[in-house]
């Protein structure tokens, strides 16, 4: 008989309980976060001509010359795909990671025209975690600055000026890493 | 390059301890029933909640009572989670049409949020509707940490009230949490998220057209409710499949300092709580002293590692950090290295980098903070009644030699203590060690490994420690949405979360019961600099002479053979 | 000298002899981390039988592992049996030179001496001046004063007479003057007192609360390293080798506590063995442990703090008087008067105003002793007589020679009385000459033993029938933390009771009937051996030299066994960290070569490093079994003091010692071609 009056009370607190945190709740901040910060709680889109062409905080596949190139992604089957995230997992004594590694190095400097010896930034030869980063260090777009003017026809100064202008610096100068996102920057590459 | 990843270490402690502070007074203030600033607004809704339920707030309970509330609200949880799972598809805010799961995956989620692991053998933005998320996983978020601060709390009060019966109100201790120490912060944490750039909407998937001419479809959802209790409640289980690492759960560096502090801000604050309910600040100063050696020591370890790298990728020939693969470059090695421990040191289990891609030394730090236990500051209200168990165990080892027979806040310790702090370390242990032995010489177990060799034995070694310490992270390399992964770790996660409560509840009965020896220059003194190292150490010892002979042949083993240049 | 090595010898000859009839199972079953161990010495020893009829390689580095895991459960059974059988002799030796209080047997109208401890309930005894009364019983005839004071903590002597509410005496008490006759009411404790030797001998010794507790938290590590090392053969067959059995055993006897697995019971009997070495009896190992828990001392004043007996300190004369003439007349009267204070009022004459003790008989002097009627001593001499005695004994003495007592000599009287002194005053020819003082004498060293025990945590309280006067005067003296004064049994029990409610345990020495109420009550009640059955009933010690400071004595020995246990505890756990530095490389360095940088003691080979390790978990044992025996040493410090000692000691000893002991055992055996 205590039993039931337990169970009965267990049932009804996880039902109230579902009302005020499941459902109030996130509705509440839902609606708050829609009045106060619209623009990021729908996702930071970058609008063109009133067509969402994609999120800055979401990296894209990029693999044309003429654009800036993200980091390898593992998301998805393609890579950068945005309803599958995640990172290759791979250990680090993994051999067909290495060897994969090893490659994605020998193709950024064969792109970029590097002597095979060249050191490459490691971010472009590694998969991020979430497979949707954004970002790469200024060193690995640095890299990509001739390859890209050159098949854009534009001087390398200016791309180098457009570079420079998306090179993030870190938060409040000493959070995370100095970065530069790829997606605005070859946004801003496109609108020149 | 390190000048800066200690100011960020350093900035990110200081922070946390600031705000820990008032907010273990504030801890302190609730559980007790003292009137707060918050309760013009949540007094009666607390109210109208005991009204509603039928709950007598001034009836307390003995240990047993508390216990079987406890059990009774918390399998009920698993059940209807189970249920919701199961016909999702049938609910409403299923933007994606999204159908029910298969039921090993639906129960393993079920237990998995029911007992604070959130452990992602599913994929969130592949298989979860927003109603689920919300109406289950966010519930669920919410009273599994409440849970662990009723806990919690109930040990406190073992061990100070004199000679009764009775340890508090579980109902009422899992209200006052909920409404009066969760929600609150939640509402804030998520608003500053959002202003991050951290989603919150009920839109379906987003798909657009690409710069290069493909399409990309972005997943939405009202990911920042649930992002602020995920780490709030050290539950860990992302809303996306990437979790922290997802640019929409993190995305900026001052959003992953938000999520760390998040984590560590109730189990630190609770640690001061201690100190405020036991009318003698030190004892809390001092747990947080013995936690606070060895989260430094522990940040330490997998910094350098991590920092020190992987041969194996710098023979390639690069510049910059060698072991990237796994993270993302807004937050950088120490960011890395910092969240993995404190998302392992809790049972949070939330990641912003891929553990199954950190060096093997960077990666034996996680496990090993999931085998002590998860003490060090812990899990919400789980860590602070883990990190009692081993204030057991030390007063008891070390304490006999001063004389007397030994004992905690002026209670004795006997035999019966003894059982139930033995067994609340053997239970999760032997979950660990029996779970990843069956699984490395099984084909069900091995044959979901992503990579070979010694960390294989790391990948399922990481599941069972995770699971049974309720943390949920992983080395997510395993395929562990496998009928034996899926029920095996459903029984890891159920026994290592109840296998331990219960025995400490009714630790906290008996204490309750005891008499308060009258402290002198004789008493063994739990407060200073000595105990906090006694403390560490004894975690330290008892959990590497466990665990020892597992984690050389894992991930130690894998680290001396990375060095000299070898693969799998 | 030598009897004492044959002794030993003997002892050891046994405890060899027992080591191995201890290897039975039923009866290693107390023990369950050596029963594992002798399990685990099945096995390889199976295995080890199994190889040699196989013929294959190992046979010879497992039949060593055999060994030596037999060794190590004999090395434990060898600790236990070697502790038990020095508890026996010592109870032996005890029995045979307990000394016997003399009872003077009426039987008809004569007495016959025979020992105490046959006298049984009815019999009539005769008891004179400077007897013990040998067992509890009533006065059926005549009064005389008796000193009590080993039970009330009163000095001052009481009367006992027949009849009335005066009548009922204790054993061990003394008569001071004239004689009873006494019909004893108990049976003496002989009977009880072989009960308790029996205890301290007996096999069915239970285990203490602490004892318990230790023994849990030894099978959870036991558990723990049995599932370590049992999950570690899975881990080997995914990394593609097998580890064999002997050697898991192996590592597994060296990983379970074996150290203090093997000496908690030896440390257990030692630490009753060693109260017995002081004449103390324990009825439990509970009690031995509650004695280091003890938070309050109840000490009786008299024979604990003071000596025994009052001191003269002073003479002050009346007016009138010189202090010359009242001294030579306190001299006079109490040259024959062989009680303490009678002596020391003698000294003092001496002492303060060079008055040479006179021969009493050379001056013809007819002594009057004490008597329970007049209570009055003194001296006829030459015409003078001279009295002295208590203010109303002497006021009556004057009253009757028709003279009165000086008003001065009343305030003298007070003022003395008032500081916790005893006051004598001295009459000559129906002349009050003045006052002596007498005062108790705080025992030399006393207040510092006291200000040993505040450091250690420990409270003292004075017991004493004296009024709150002169107790406070004596306790403040003394140093001691609190008193109770005019203490009866009834409010010592209470304040027992009040100490333990606020969650201290009492300690207290006790033997009157009266007291047995309160030493029940208290967590160690020591009993007198001079007291009554009752009292030794409810104590849960007895004290065969009836030494009540010996109470402070007790309260370290039961500390230093707690810390016994405590740091070989430590010690043993700490152990660990060296084992596995020495056999997991040891196993997996074929498979993985890599493991070789945790060989960080450069151990020879594998199997080296294996046996190293367990003989050295084997010979630890043994080497610890004296430290076990005698104890760890103490000090009478404050906690925090002695943690930090017993750690650097126990604790970074324990971390360090292997590594060491296993690389020397591992060059010797490379120097025997062993490994």
């Amino acid at each position: 008989m205590i039993k039931m009056k337990i169970l009965r009370r267990a049932f009804m607190l996880l039902l109230v309980m579902t009302i005020i945190t499941g459902i109030a709740y996130p509705l509440a901040v839902t609606g708050l976060a829609q009045v106060i910060f619209p623009h990021q709680a729908n996702g930071s889109l970058i609008v063109q001509n009133g067509q969402a062409v994609g999120s800055e905080l979401i990296g894209q596949n990029f693999s044309d010359p003429r654009y800036f190139h993200g980091r390898p992604s593992t998301a998805g089957k393609d890579g950068y795909d945005a309803a599958s995230s995640g990172g290759s997992n791979s250990g680090p004594t993994n051999r067909s990671f290495l060897d994969t590694a090893a490659q994605r190095a020998d193709e950024v400097r064969k792109e970029n025209g590097l002597s095979p010896d060249a050191p490459v930034p490691s971010d472009l030869i590694t998969a991020s975690a979430s497979g949707l980063e954004p970002y790469i260090t200024p060193a690995a777009a640095q890299i990509q600055v001739t390859r890209v003017a050159k098949a854009r026809n534009m001087s390398v100064q200016k791309v180098q000026v457009l570079l420079d202008q998306c090179t993030k610096g870190r938060q409040f100068g000493f959070l995370g890493e100095p970065r530069v996102n790829v997606l605005q920057l070859n946004l801003a590459l496109d609108t020149q | 390059m390190t000048g800066n990843d200690f100011l960020q270490l350093g900035f990110y402690l200081i922070i946390l301890v600031l705000l820990a502070l008032p907010l273990g007074r504030y801890m302190a203030k609730v559980l007790q029933g003292e009137k707060t600033f918050v309760d013009t607004v949540l007094g009666p809704l607390e109210k109208l909640v005991y009204r509603v339920c039928g709950i007598d707030s001034d009836k307390e309970m003995n240990w047993r009572e508390y216990a079987v509330s406890l059990m009774a609200f918390n399998i009920l949880g698993i059940v209807t989670l189970f249920i919701l799972q199961m016909i999702q598809g049938l609910l409403p805010f299923n933007p994606q049409g999204f159908s029910a799961m298969r039921w090993d995956l639906a129960l393993n989620t079920a237990v998995s949020f029911a007992t604070n692991t959130n452990w992602q053998a599913y994929s969130g933005e592949s298989t979860m509707s927003y109603f689920t998320q919300m109406a289950g996983l966010t519930v669920h978020n919410f009273v599994s940490a409440a849970t662990g601060i009723a806990v919690a709390v109930a040990m406190i009060r073992g061990f100070t009230r004199k000679q009764v019966k009775t340890i508090g109100n579980f109902w009422v201790d899992l209200t006052r949490s909920t409404l009066k120490i969760l929600l609150p912060l939640s509402i804030v944490g998520a608003l500053l998220l959002v202003s991050q750039g951290v989603i919150q909407n009920l839109s379906p998937y987003l798909t657009v057209n690409t710069f290069q001419g493909g399409s990309q479809t972005l997943a939405m959802g009202p990911v920042a409710s649930q992002e602020a209790i995920k780490e709030l409640g050290t539950n860990g289980g992302g809303f996306f499949n990437a979790n922290s690492a997802h640019p929409f759960e993190n995305p900026t560096p001052f959003s992953n300092l938000l999520e760390m502090l998040f984590i560590l801000v109730i189990p630190v604050g609770l640690t001061f709580t201690f100190g405020h309910m036991v009318k003698d600040t030190k004892q809390g100063w001092v747990l947080f002293a013995a936690a606070l050696i060895l989260f430094v020591l522990m940040t330490g370890v997998s910094y350098s590692s991590e920092i020190a790298g992987n041969p194996l990728i710098s023979k390639i020939g690069i510049s910059g950090a060698s072991a990237m693969e796994g993270k993302e470059v807004r937050f950088g090695v120490v960011n890395s290295a910092l969240f993995a421990t404190i998302t392992t040191v809790t049972s949070c289990g939330a990641v912003n980098t891929m553990h199954d891609s950190l060096t093997p030394l960077g990666g034996l730090i996680p496990i090993l903070a999931i085998m002590l236990g998860e003490c060090v500051f812990g899990g919400v209200g789980a860590g602070l009644y883990s990190i009692f168990t081993f204030v057991i165990l030390t007063v008891f080892i070390v304490g006999l030699m001063v004389g007397r027979t030994p004992e905690y806040l002026g209670k004795k310790i006997e035999g019966f203590e003894m059982k139930m702090a033995v067994s609340a370390v053997l239970i999760p242990s032997t979950c660990i060690l029996l779970g990843s032995a069956l699984a490395s010489v099984i084909p069900a177990g091995t044959s979901s490994l992503a990579n070979a060799g010694p960390h294989g034995l790391s990948e399922m070694l990481y599941a069972f420690s995770s699971a049974s310490g309720n943390n949920g992270s992983a080395f997510a390399g395993l395929s562990a949405n496998t009928y034996f992964y899926n029920i095996a770790l459903s029984m890891a996660m159920f026994i290592g979360r109840f296998g331990v409560i219960l025995p400490l509840l009714a630790i906290a009965g008996s204490m309750a019961g005891k008499k308060v020896t009258p402290v002198s220059a004789g008493t063994f003194q739990t407060t200073g600099g000595l105990f906090a190292g006694l403390l560490a150490g004894v975690i330290v010892i008892i959990g590497a002479l466990t665990f020892f002979p597992a984690l050389a042949l894992g991930p130690i083993v894998e680290q001396l053979m990375m060095w000299v240049g070898k693969a799998f | 000298m030598g009897k004492q090595s044959t002794l030993d010898r003997s002892i050891l000859l046994q405890a060899i002899k027992e080591s191995f009839t201890k290897l039975d199972p039923r009866i290693l079953w107390k023990n369950p981390v050596m029963l594992v161990v002798e399990i685990l010495a099945v096995i390889t020893t199976y295995f080890t039988i199994r190889d040699i009829f196989g013929h294959i390689g190992s046979v010879w580095f497992d039949g060593q592992i055999a060994i030596w895991l037999w060794i190590t459960v004999l090395f434990a059974n060898f600790a236990e049996a070697l502790a038990e059988g020095r508890g026996k002799a010592q109870a032996e030796t005890l029995r045979k030179t307990r000394s016997e209080t003399i009872a003077k047997k009426l039987i008809g109208d004569k007495t016959e001496n025979i020992s105490a401890s046959q006298l049984r309930k009815g019999d009539v005894v005769l008891v004179e001046t400077g007897d013990f009364i040998p067992g509890d019983g009533e006065v059926i005839e005549g009064i005389a004063s008796v000193d009590e004071s080993a039970i009330t903590g009163e000095s001052a002597p009481v009367i006992r007479e027949s009849g009335g509410d005066r009548s009922s005496v204790t054993g061990g008490t003394r008569v001071l003057s004239d004689w009873i006759k006494v019909q004893i009411t108990a049976n003496p404790g002989e009977t009880f007192l072989d009960r308790m030797i029996g205890l301290v001998e007996s096999a069915k010794r239970q285990k203490t609360p602490n004892e318990i507790a230790l023994t849990i938290l030894l099978i959870g590590l036991t558990i723990i390293f049995l599932l370590a090392v049992v999950t570690l053969e899975p881990y080997a067959v995914y990394s593609g080798m097998t580890v064999s059995i002997p050697v898991l055993a192996a590592l597994m006897v060296c990983l379970i506590p074996t150290t203090i697995g093997g000496l908690l019971s030896a440390i257990g009997i030692a630490g009753m063995d060693r109260l017995l070495k002081r004449n103390v009896l324990a009825m439990s190992g509970r009690a031995v442990e509650a004695a280091g828990d003890v938070g309050v001392l109840l000490l009786d004043k008299t024979g604990t703090i003071t000596l025994g007996n009052r001191m003269a300190t002073e003479f002050v004369p009346a007016p009138g008087v010189s202090a010359q003439m009242l001294a030579d007349a306190a001299q006079l009267s109490s040259l024959a008067d062989e009680t303490p204070e009678g002596r020391s009022i003698v000294v003092l004459a001496k002492e303060k105003y060079n008055l040479r003790e006179r021969d009493i008989n050379s001056l013809g002097a007819n002594f009057i002793p004490f008597s329970a009627h007049t209570r009055m001593s003194g001296v006829d001499l030459r015409g003078r007589e001279i009295r002295k005695g208590a203010i109303d004994s002497i006021e009556r003495y004057l009253t009757e020679k028709g003279e009165t007592m000086a008003p001065e000599v009343k305030s003298v009287v007070e003022e003395i009385a008032k500081k916790g002194g005893t006051p004598l005053v001295v009459a000559e020819d129906a002349k009050a000459l003045g006052v002596i003082y007498l005062k108790d004498v705080i025992k030399g060293g006393i207040s510092e033993r006291f200000a040993q025990l505040r450091r250690m945590g420990i409270k003292t309280v004075m017991i004493t029938g004296d009024n709150p006067l002169t107790a406070a005067a004596i306790a403040a003296e003394a140093g001691v933390d609190d008193f109770l004064a005019q203490a009866t049994p009834e409010n010592k029990l209470t304040l027992i009771r009040e100490y333990q409610s606020k969650g201290s345990l009492v300690a207290m020495t006790g033997d009157g009937t009266n007291d047995a109420p309160a030493l029940a009550q208290s967590d160690v009640g020591v009993a007198m051996n001079s007291g009554t059955q009752a009292a030794k009933e409810a104590g849960n010690m007895v004290d065969l030299d009836s030494n009540p400071t010996k109470l402070i004595e007790i309260v370290e020995i039961g500390k230093q066994l707690l810390m016994t246990r405590g740091a070989l505890t430590t010690f043993s756990i700490a152990n660990d960290i060296a084992k596995y530095f020495a056999i997991i490389p040891a196993l997996f360095i074929v498979t993985y070569p890599e493991l070789r940088v945790l060989n960080i003691m450069h151990l020879a080979t594998p199997q080296s490093a294996i046996l190293s390790a367990v003989i050295f978990n084997a010979l630890i044992i043994i080497a610890l079994v004296p430290l076990a025996l005698r104890g760890i040493a103490y000090r009478p410090l404050g906690a925090n003091a002695i943690l930090r000692r017993n750690l650097l000691i126990y604790g970074l000893g324990g971390l360090i010692a292997p590594f060491i002991g296993i690389k020397l055992i591992d060059m010797l055996l490379v120097a025997l071609g062993l490994n």
